[in-house]
């Protein structure tokens, strides 16, 4: 039986870790290599790198980054932000990343999908979508830059069409419930695993493991992605997978 | 010294750094004169089967790769795994034909890619840990299989006829586990 996976999700900046919260006007950072290091023999089944510089030498420090943990660490890791063309993701392939994200641009270009797929395979081609429910509209819509834009898009109709477009995976943020640490938004991804076949990441909201066990119960989502809360020590990686064991969610030991 | 088939297809810098961790002095190459001088074969690849065909032809590859699965240890990781095999549904093309055997999409409620930890399955129940999978098309077949996972069908996970061994999952992505194994199958396998 296929495990569940926890993932921690590790936010990049000019190659050094970056935390979400921001404490005191100080933004604690940490050794990209060092943690993902960490978060290995702390059991994460799988690292998300997400690269949130602005500028081209952030870029290559991230090309960087990916280069020195693929030498070290031997789990599946996934690279997203900033990535807008086939060569930018040939790069990180090369650099030792298994799949990439694709967001703002694939929402900008949605061939970008198609063209990935067909060059990379289905299996490295991961779609990250942010979305937001609109009350008025009563639907989800899709951001970008980082959930800062929002869009047209209908997050249900594009979930659908990057599939057919050849994503093999959906990294799906729930902006409503991020950062809240209530629980995630299984409204949300049911309706997505109701509408697609490919393994979906859920994300946004994971607080405690009692929520991963949740997540794990109510949906068929393949993945549980958190960022602050394994960095901060909230909850550890290791508490979330025992408490999946004892509820019976199939999950990997190590 | 390990060779690992250079033919412009795959993830090849993972697999390089599990070798050169486990202590294995690893080239990546296509030149036949260097193949013919390693000590083992390593076929890699990710993507799609047709394509992998095509850039063996072009490289003209195919003659060069059934010399040496005939002459020293060859191991087909991912897709390099699935090209050993007669044909696949993967652009409808002839695949090496070491192996009987062909390569399907996988059909299934569950989500596609079968993608994510499984655990390998043997008939005594060596080998049982759980490795790292990401693929949408599978190997079908009943002979020279020695492990396999459960994806609500049975997925082929490792096969091995003599010297010739295919892994499906990623070996240098299964953290120490898929390590052990990959260093397993260099040294003679499984059988």
């Amino acid at each position: 039986m296929i495990k569940k996976r926890i993932i921690p999700c590790l936010d990049v900046k000019d190659g050094i870790v970056v935390k979400g919260i921001q404490f005191k006007g100080l933004r604690e950072v940490g050794d990209p290599v060092a943690m993902a290091k960490r978060y290995n023999d702390l059991g994460a089944d799988e690292l998300v790198f997400l690269d949130i510089s602005a500028t081209e030498t952030g870029h290559a420090l991230m090309v960087d980054v990916i280069r020195r943990t693929a030498e070290q660490l031997f789990i599946p890791m996934t690279v997203g932000g900033g990535l807008k063309s086939v060569e930018d993701i040939s790069r990180m392939l090369n650099a030792g990343a298994d799949k990439v994200s694709l967001n703002s641009a694939a929402l900008r270009d949605p061939d970008l999908v198609r063209r990935s797929s067909e060059m990379f395979g289905a299996q490295c081609t991961c779609v990250a979508i942010d979305a937001k429910w609109d009350e008025e509209k009563g639907d989800w819509f899709c951001y970008t830059h980082g959930g800062k834009r929002p869009t047209e898009v209908l997050t249900l109709e594009w979930a659908k069409r990057v599939q057919d477009l050849g994503a093999g995976e959906l990294l799906v943020t729930s902006m409503d419930y991020d950062g809240m640490k209530q629980g995630f938004d299984h409204r949300l991804l049911k309706k997505l695993m109701s509408i697609v076949n490919i393994p979906i990441i859920a994300s946004g909201g994971g607080g405690n493991a009692r929520h991963f066990v949740d997540l794990f119960k109510e949906t068929d989502v393949s993945a549980g992605l958190a960022a602050s809360i394994f960095h901060d020590e909230q909850v550890s990686i290791a508490e979330v997978k025992e408490a999946c064991a004892k509820e019976g969610v199939a999950i990997r030991n190590v | 010294m390990v060779a690992l088939v250079d033919y412009g297809l795959g993830n090849i810098q993972n697999l390089k750094n599990a070798l050169k961790y486990l202590g294995y002095e690893v080239v990546l190459t296509k030149d036949p004169l260097v193949l013919a001088e390693a000590t083992h074969v390593i076929l890699p690849g990710v993507g799609h089967f047709k394509a992998a065909m095509d850039r063996l032809n072009e490289e003209g590859l195919i003659p060069v790769l059934d010399q040496l699965r005939r002459s020293k240890p060859f191991i087909g990781i991912c897709l390099g795994m699935q090209l050993l095999f007669s044909h696949s549904e993967e652009g409808d093309v002839d695949g090496l034909s070491y192996l009987p055997g062909k390569v399907e999409l996988i059909k299934s409620d569950l989500p596609v890619p079968h993608l994510g930890w499984n655990t390998l399955l043997t008939k005594d129940g060596s080998l049982e840990e759980d490795v790292y999978f990401i693929h949408s098309y599978k190997v079908a077949t009943d002979e020279n299989v020695v492990a396999w996972a459960d994806y609500g069908q049975k997925i082929t996970a490792i096969v091995q006829k003599g010297s010739l061994i295919g892994i499906q999952f990623h070996p240098e992505k299964s953290g120490y586990a898929g390590l052990a194994i990959l260093d397993k199958a260099l040294k003679g396998g499984f059988l």
